[in-house]
């Protein structure tokens, strides 16, 4: 689950992580107001969308007056910004963050994330701030110092003094990020987060130390742990049939493809796409139904999958282990007859039953045609295209 | 012959009552395999379908029974516990069909694991089966059929697919093991393939990955170093697009790996037979068998 960065700046610093002061506004009226309550000489005005790289779009602007808060705010709110994360089409700005200017020395860069070798967090600073890690990761991996943390200890002080001694801290600042790191790593922990990146983490002249920019994901396996996390999902930055589809217990990906497909398990899903690609078409979803597939969430899929307009053709692709496919066929059946279907429709079939489940589709005098095998489906729905 | 489990295995199931449980409890049993204890926290004293005994604890299910591995239906919330519950009675093998622990969890059960001399399958897997001896899981059984090729996924429905495929062209398998879709998993593609390099009775791997992490990667230079028997490899997720699945700076320890097409290159270079569609999984064992 992903979340705002002011957002994520409100949770770090209930655990006691050094943030700006700031606040979020919805209107140019109250980014001015803001401004005004902050009092700095200068304030930051930041749109608040779940993609990088705003700074270069035009998404991070700093402010000399309220005055100037006011205008700035009115230019990004309903703007659509376009980043390198975003795609061409860009994403809409609703509110932005407008915080206090902070007098930096330095900047650097802090994340925390599962490394899956070695199945422990891994805490990654680097003195190359507010460039994109992925970056320095390629052109200068020895600039990225790294901590392993075992799960039975937590982060030991003697670990986080040697990151801060590694970027080269000292003074106040070098206290300052020690406690940063430590409450950074409790957030992380009792959050149950699945990454948060702070890029930049800033040192101010006076030896304080920040999080500039703050970026946080949570494990969506651990939700029922923080039933309160529910409120900050933003419906706004999700694609709408991808809302749709969750109310269903649908995992739905859109993809720019028009041969949609559904399929029962993840693995089996990508790999459909994967050949649908292979036979010369292009998929236009991820779409896994669970191991099940009844006739009720093989007819919800239909209706996700259908209000893709670029959808032209429809694959099915089960494989019936444990559920008999004969079900599966009649479900797909069921579905069928209460969904318009206005696309050509291949299904395929496999597992238990199998045969029984084709002659059920056969005899149905529904339009569509049955696959014997993943390749013969494959093929069949990018033909249907021409 | 098999790796991991086979006719002796004396099988506990935790959560034998839950729905899940028990429906797939009844289908171990029916293909064959020794299920000799249930766990179920204050069922302790009942008696599963008038046959397997229920414990309140593993501990007192492993003293009374025998029993050697356990499979796991318990849910997410309470899952973390009962997979060290069971390792700290001792049991040598678990398996974790559960889907949706938190990784917070799994990362506590790797660590504690590392003290105990139990291997951990799973979590979010289907489980393993060596066919003709031993389920335990919750795979389809009639697909698999007794035979010398090994089979390792992270998938669950794409590896039944795989195997039909093995099994019509009459290629056996001699253990499939469903390592689980999770971030962190108790054994991996490389421990897996350990095992089978050992094994006499295996002469082929079947490993079929996907995109995110570089489990796959690992696993391809332990191939080049030290496996000694042929490879057929597929990664689903060549179309996937990036930044969906893969955490933004989870592949950076990797150095920016965790896409189908790394994983591919790798595996190739490590000798494997590396599939580019799934439909040809069978045939490209057929043929690094000699068979076709």
């Amino acid at each position: 689950m992903k979340i705002h960065e002011y957002q994520a700046k409100a949770i770090l610093k209930q655990y006691g992580v050094a943030v700006p002061e700031g606040k979020i506004a919805r209107t140019p009226e109250e980014a001015e107001a803001i401004a005004r309550e902050l009092g700095t000489d200068v304030v930051v005005v930041k749109a608040q969308i779940h993609a990088g790289g705003r700074g270069k779009a035009g998404g991070v602007k700093l402010a000399k007056s309220p005055e100037e808060a006011r205008e700035i705010a009115a230019n990004m709110i309903g703007m659509k910004l376009v980043t390198h994360q975003t795609g061409p089409e860009g994403k809409e700005v609703r509110q932005v963050l407008v915080e206090q200017g902070l007098d930096i020395a330095k900047e650097y860069y802090l994340g925390i994330v599962l490394d899956r070798s070695r199945s422990q967090l891994v805490i990654m600073a680097s003195t190359e701030g507010g460039v994109e890690i992925e970056k320095v990761a390629a052109e200068t991996p020895e600039k990225i110092i790294k901590e392993w943390i075992d799960p039975l200890t937590g982060l030991r002080p003697a670990q986080a003094r040697k990151i801060a001694f590694a970027l080269g801290l000292k003074g106040d600042a070098f206290k300052n990020a020690v406690k940063f790191l430590h409450a950074l790593y409790e957030a992380y922990v009792q959050t149950d987060a699945s990454l948060a990146e702070i890029n930049p983490l800033v040192e101010t002249r006076d030896g304080r130390v920040l999080a500039l920019d703050a970026k946080m994901n949570f494990d969506d396996n651990a939700l029922f742990r923080h039933p309160d996390y529910a409120e900050l999902r933003d419906l706004n930055e999700e694609e709408p049939l991808e809302v749709e589809a969750s109310k269903y217990n649908l995992n739905y990906i859109k993809l720019d493809g028009n041969v949609g497909c559904m399929v029962n398990g993840a693995g089996l899903a990508m790999a459909t796409m994967d050949i649908i690609k292979l036979a010369g078409g292009e998929p236009a979803n991820f779409l896994d139904v669970g191991g099940g597939a009844s006739a009720e969430t093989v007819e919800n899929g239909f209706r996700i999958i259908l209000s893709d307009p670029n959808v032209k053709a429809v694959l099915i692709n089960i494989f019936g282990g444990i559920v008999r496919c004969d079900r599966v066929a009649r479900g797909v059946i069921q579905a069928a007859k209460n969904v318009d279907i206005h696309v050509p429709l291949v299904v395929r079939l496999e597992g238990t039953n199998a045969e029984e489940a084709a002659r059920l589709l056969d005899e149905s005098g529904l339009k569509l045609q049955v696959a014997n095998s993943l390749e013969d489906a494959a093929q069949k729905v990018v033909a249907s295209l021409a | 012959m098999s790796v991991l489990a086979d006719k002796n295995t004396r099988l506990l199931v935790q959560g034998i009552t839950g729905g899940e449980g028990s429906f797939h409890t009844r289908q171990m049993m029916e293909y064959g395999t020794q299920v000799v204890a249930g766990v179920t926290p204050g069922k302790g004293g009942q008696k599963f379908d008038d046959r397997v005994p229920i414990f309140n604890t593993v501990e007192e299910a492993v003293r009374e029974t025998g029993a050697n591995a356990s499979v796991i239906f318990v849910p997410p919330p309470f899952a973390a516990d009962a997979i060290m519950e069971a390792a700290d009675a001792g049991v040598s093998l678990i398996v974790t069909i559960t889907e949706g622990i938190p990784t917070r969890d799994m990362i506590t059960v790797k660590a504690f694991l590392e003290k105990k001399a139990t291997r951990m399958i799973g979590p979010n897997c289907p489980g393993i089966i060596s066919p003709g001896q031993c389920k335990i899981g919750i795979m389809p059984g009639f697909i698999h059929r007794e035979g010398r090729v090994g089979v390792i996924s992270r998938s669950g429905t794409l590896t039944y697919e795989a195997v039909k495929q093995l099994s019509d062209l009459g290629i056996g398998q001699s253990t499939c093991i469903g390592i689980g879709g999770d971030p962190v998993i108790g054994t991996t593609f490389t421990d897996a393939l350990k095992l089978f390099n050992d094994d006499p009775d295996t002469d082929a791997v079947v490993l079929i990955g996907e995109i995110g992490g570089t489990a796959e990667q690992e696993a391809a230079a332990y191939i080049k170093s030290e496996f000694k028997k042929p490879v057929v490899a597929f990664i689903a997720g060549q179309t996937a697009p990036p930044g969906r699945r893969m955490g933004h700076a989870g592949a950076i320890i990797s150095g920016g790996e965790g896409t189908a097409a790394e994983k591919m290159a790798a595996l190739r270079d490590a000798g494997a037979h590396v599939c580019e569609s799934p439909a040809v999984i069978g045939k490209t064992m057929q043929k690094a068998l000699g068979l076709a």
